[in-house]
């Protein structure tokens, strides 16, 4: 029931954001018959052309539903630089964009909550008072200063790590991700402290954890406990950072020169290719929405008040 | 065996600040004591400490035992002890459950290793009166009591042979908590348990223990049989504690308040701490710290401990962890702290009680008629069809439960919550809904009637100073804010004109509590809304607050809307009578028709648990 009415909500926000997707090519300086037609002469011939592919005399609500239509099928248009069908180029891209993007989380997943736990189990010594300090850092170090931070110690200055590209096997590309992943990470690393620490100390201080202890449950029993109670919040923000990751990548992987969705995104937008940069707009606006939905399923795992309906205290 | 604490003292090295100390006392295997006090007396810190639970940053000293073990300096015999040893029922039951785990889960957690869960659950369950089904549930789908038996059965897991409850029904109606206290008394008899029960309410300690301990600002004052206890106090503070409890059963003209508050432990470390606030006070109290001492023995003081030690149906693995069988001694000392306990005077003989106010039959200040409110997502509906009036003047009782709809009753005639269906009358004009009247009008309205909440530590702002809420209150009145008018203000509620620079964090809670008063009578409204007004409060500021809405409702010819779950309160306000239960009015009529004879069912029930001190109240 929860889930059905979150699938709905999602839906309807993917709706709106299409809307907006599509209006991009009105946005885009000139009349759109240029926008479309880019560097290509602007013949009668290609401008009839044109009008015929994208139904440019036909009202703008019967334009948007065949755009949509097209969208629907896999038909994203054709880019204006490369002539290649847009859907093609997504793909090719795609993979490895997600897998900057999930490793990134998984690093920052794996150090950020230990730390925060770590910082709340110690609170006020001098412990917590490293973890704090660092999670500001973290949080106020912009991912391309790390990333060249990353570039000139790792990869130039002591070479364990290559400078660019992406690796051939599986060993080797994981070699070539870890720093860009890492460089993502690091924002996201002192987000989660913050966020794992406040939740945990909170609930550290509960009744139920006092009652825990009082009737003699082991200190990984009271622990596991207060954890679960602060997964909420910390769900919360894992579905910020991968959020924030999604759009860190447009910096990251310039840096790293890396060819992945960020980077066609800049390249596009140079170029004003609008057929791929409206591709990328709604692909990464699904995407966003599909991590909200996530969230949405997490919570309701890990809170029965949200799947049973109860009212949470 | 049970329970023995010598010496303890609870420090908060941070500041240097003492906050209780000297308190030693023992409880055997099978007997009940009550530790009694306000806020502030020590009474939640002494049990801490002894189970080794204190709030991060305070330390603990002196000797504690449990069970024949000494454990103060010994934190792995503590952590052994818990739960299987010695355990502990919390105050609050919406709190104190893991809110994301099964409840059959968090029982089982406690079980002893080994134990089979399957089988020990549903005994357990069936031990505080649940149904095994209970454990497939999640702690937000049973009500307040259920949750209490629940944390119950869970602090039993481990068969601890001592039990500490800390005020275990306070957050409870007052029908489930007498139906609560029976359970705990009747497990505790059954495990032949050493039982130690934290409370503000003296009536309450005497029905439910066999021994009493009162303590007041860190220390232990007086101790001693209850039904003892109970027949004549021996220290004036524990005079003044009964005396300022509502009698149930007549109304007092004046009820006794000692004035001022529970004072900080190190603010009196060189004297009787009650000497300021003690009518009986000689220069020796403030002259030295006063030892607690035997008064007196009475040897034909009633054994509180039932024979039930050796029961033949009691389950075995009970047994195991029971200490020896020897019989408990039942301590008939009376103590006490007090140097004049053997000279005080006899305790007064109880005041008469007066009849209230004679009906007035002027035009109503507040009419309702037919007032409806149903709450989305509700199964019934918080109001279903109330009708009332307060004359000027009047003082209307409204009694009931958590759910009967008495607090949407009062934010409905206050405006901040708007009826589906009905009228209400204010002074004659129309307000059934804030949102559609003029701005005029709801001035007016505000005029006519203003309203004090529940909780005095969240009705004032906290970044605004005492004198600067009063005088918006009075602006709001269409009253230029002279400081002398907010000055008179805080005298007309018993405060200080200092006090009017004073932001609310820097207030006791009896004094916010005055403060909200007088931001609320400052425009001297013709209905006050009283909304709980003083069940946060402990008993001797309840006395003082119910003392000055007397007084101001004399003064000011000020009638009341008196909200309250507590009958004994309303007994000493009231005129008139309205009972609500689930959103109806099933009885009405002046005070003492209602509360000496009643004739609904829920009314007697009602009646019925509120302690009387008598020890058959749990029966």
């Amino acid at each position: 029931m929860f889930l059905l009415r979150r699938l709905a909500g999602t839906a309807v926000v993917v709706a709106l954001l299409s809307i907006g997707v599509f209006c991009l090519l009105y946005l885009a300086p000139g009349s759109v018959q240029q926008t479309l037609l880019g560097t290509r002469p602007a013949t009668p011939e290609t401008i009839a052309a044109i009008q015929a592919r994208y139904h440019l005399n036909d009202p703008l609500p019967v334009q948007y539903l065949s755009w949509l239509g097209g969208v629907l099928r896999g038909d994203l248009g054709t880019s204006i630089r490369t002539g290649m069908p847009v859907a093609d180029m997504l793909g090719q891209r795609l993979p490895l964009t997600l897998a900057l993007t999930g490793y990134g989380t998984v690093l920052a997943v794996l150090v950020g909550i230990p730390l925060g736990v770590a910082g709340a189990l110690r609170r006020g010594r001098a412990a917590d008072r490293l973890v704090v300090t660092a999670g500001v850092v973290g949080l106020s170090a912009p991912p391309f200063a790390v990333g060249l931070l990353l570039l000139v110690v790792f990869a130039a200055g002591l070479g364990w790590f290559p400078v660019y590209g992406v690796g051939e096997g599986f060993a080797d590309q994981v070699l070539h991700l870890t720093l860009p992943a890492v460089a993502l990470a690091v924002g996201a690393v002192g987000m989660l402290v913050r966020f794992s620490r406040a939740a945990l100390i909170r609930e550290l201080d509960q009744d139920y954890v006092v009652f825990a202890r009082a009737r003699g449950l082991g200190a990984p029993a009271v622990l596991g406990y207060a954890l679960r109670n602060s997964l909420v919040p910390i769900l919360t923000a894992a579905g910020l950072i991968v959020t924030g990751m999604l759009a860190g990548t447009v910096l990251v992987e310039v840096t790293f020169a890396l060819p992945g969705l960020g980077s066609l995104l800049v390249d596009s937008v140079t170029f004003k290719d609008v057929p791929v940069v409206q591709a990328l707009a709604l692909l990464l606006t699904l995407l966003i929405a599909a991590v909200n939905l996530l969230v949405d399923v997490g919570y309701s795992a890990a809170d029965p008040r949200v799947r049973l309906g109860g009212r949470p205290s | 065996m049970g329970i023995a604490v010598e010496g303890l003292t609870v420090r908060q090295p941070a500041t240097g600040r003492t906050l209780l100390s000297g308190v030693t006392f023992e409880v055997a295997p099978g007997e009940s004591v009550a530790i009694v006090g306000e806020s502030g007396s020590g009474k939640s810190l002494t049990v801490r400490a002894m189970l080794g639970l204190l709030p991060r940053g305070l330390e603990a000293a002196g000797t504690v035992r449990i069970a024949g073990e000494r454990v103060d300096d010994d934190p792995r015999a503590r952590a052994r002890q818990r739960g299987g040893v010695v355990s502990l029922l919390m105050q609050d039951p919406f709190t104190l459950l893991n809110p994301l785990r099964g409840v059959g889960r968090q029982i089982a957690d406690g079980l002893p290793r080994g134990a089979d869960a399957k089988a020990e659950v549903p005994r357990l369950l069936a031990e505080v009166g649940l149904p095994a089904d209970v454990a497939g549930r999640y702690p937000f789908q049973l009500s307040g009591g259920m949750r209490q038996r629940v944390g119950l059965a869970a602090a039993l897991a481990g068969g601890p042979s001592v039990l500490v409850a800390d005020e275990p029904t306070t957050a409870l109606d007052a029908t489930t908590q007498r139906e609560v206290l029976a359970l705990v008394r009747r497990v505790q008899r059954e495990r032949h348990m050493a039982f130690v029960l934290i409370t503000h309410d003296l009536r309450l300690a005497f029905s439910t223990c066999d021994r009493v301990m009162v303590m007041y600002a860190g220390r232990l004052m007086e101790a001693g049989g209850a039904a003892a206890v109970r027949r004549e106090q021996l220290h004036p503070y524990t005079r003044a504690l009964l005396a300022a409890e509502p009698p149930a059963d007549r109304r007092l003209a004046v009820i006794p308040a000692v004035a001022g508050s529970v004072p900080a432990h190190d603010a009196v470390a060189d004297r009787c701490a009650f000497a300021d606030r003690c009518a009986l006070a000689v220069a020796e109290c403030r002259d030295g710290v006063p030892e607690l001492r035997a008064v007196r023995d009475e040897p034909g003081a009633p054994a509180g401990v039932p024979a039930v030690r050796d029961e033949p149906g009691a389950p075995a693995d009970v047994s195991a962890v029971r200490g020896e069988s020897s019989a408990p001694a039942v301590r008939d000392a009376r103590l006490s702290a007090c140097l004049r306990a053997t000279e005080l005077p006899a305790p007064p003989a109880p005041e008469p009680g007066v009849a209230p106010a004679l009906p007035v039959t002027a035009d109503p200040v507040l009419r309702v008629r037919d007032l409806r409110r149903t709450f989305a997502g509700a199964r019934r509906p918080a109001l279903d069809g109330v009708s009332l009036s307060v004359a000027p003047g009047e003082v209307v009782g409204v009694v009931g439960e958590s759910g009967s709809g008495k607090t949407t009753l009062a934010r409905c005639v206050a405006g901040l919550e708007r009826p589906d269906a009905g009228t209400i009358l204010l002074g004659g004009a129309d307000c059934s809904d804030y949102g559609r009247m003029g701005r005029g009008a709801v001035r007016q309205a505000r005029r006519t009637a203003q309203m004090i909440f529940q909780d005095p530590y969240s009705t004032l702002n906290p970044a605004r100073t005492v004198g600067a809420a009063l005088g918006e209150a009075l602006w709001a009145d269409g009253r230029p804010a002279a400081p002398d008018d907010v000055a008179r203000l805080l005298e007309s509620v018993g405060l200080g004109r200092d006090m009017a620079g004073m932001r609310p964090a820097g207030l006791s809670g009896g004094e916010r509590q005055r403060v909200a008063i007088a931001r609320a009578v400052a425009g001297e409204p013709r209905l006050l809304i009283c909304d709980e007004p003083v069940s946060a409060l402990d008993v001797s500021v309840q006395a003082q607050i119910l003392g000055l809405l007397a007084e101001l409702r004399e003064r000011l010819s000020m009638a009341m809307l008196f909200i309250t779950h507590d009958l004994a309160v309303v007994r000493q306000i009231a005129d008139r009578i309205y009972v609500l239960e689930s959103g109806r009015c099933v009885e009405t009529g002046p005070a003492e028709q209602v509360l000496d004879a009643p004739t609904h069912p829920y009314t007697r029930a009602l009646l019925a648990s509120v302690p009387d001190g008598s020890s058959g109240w749990l029966a």
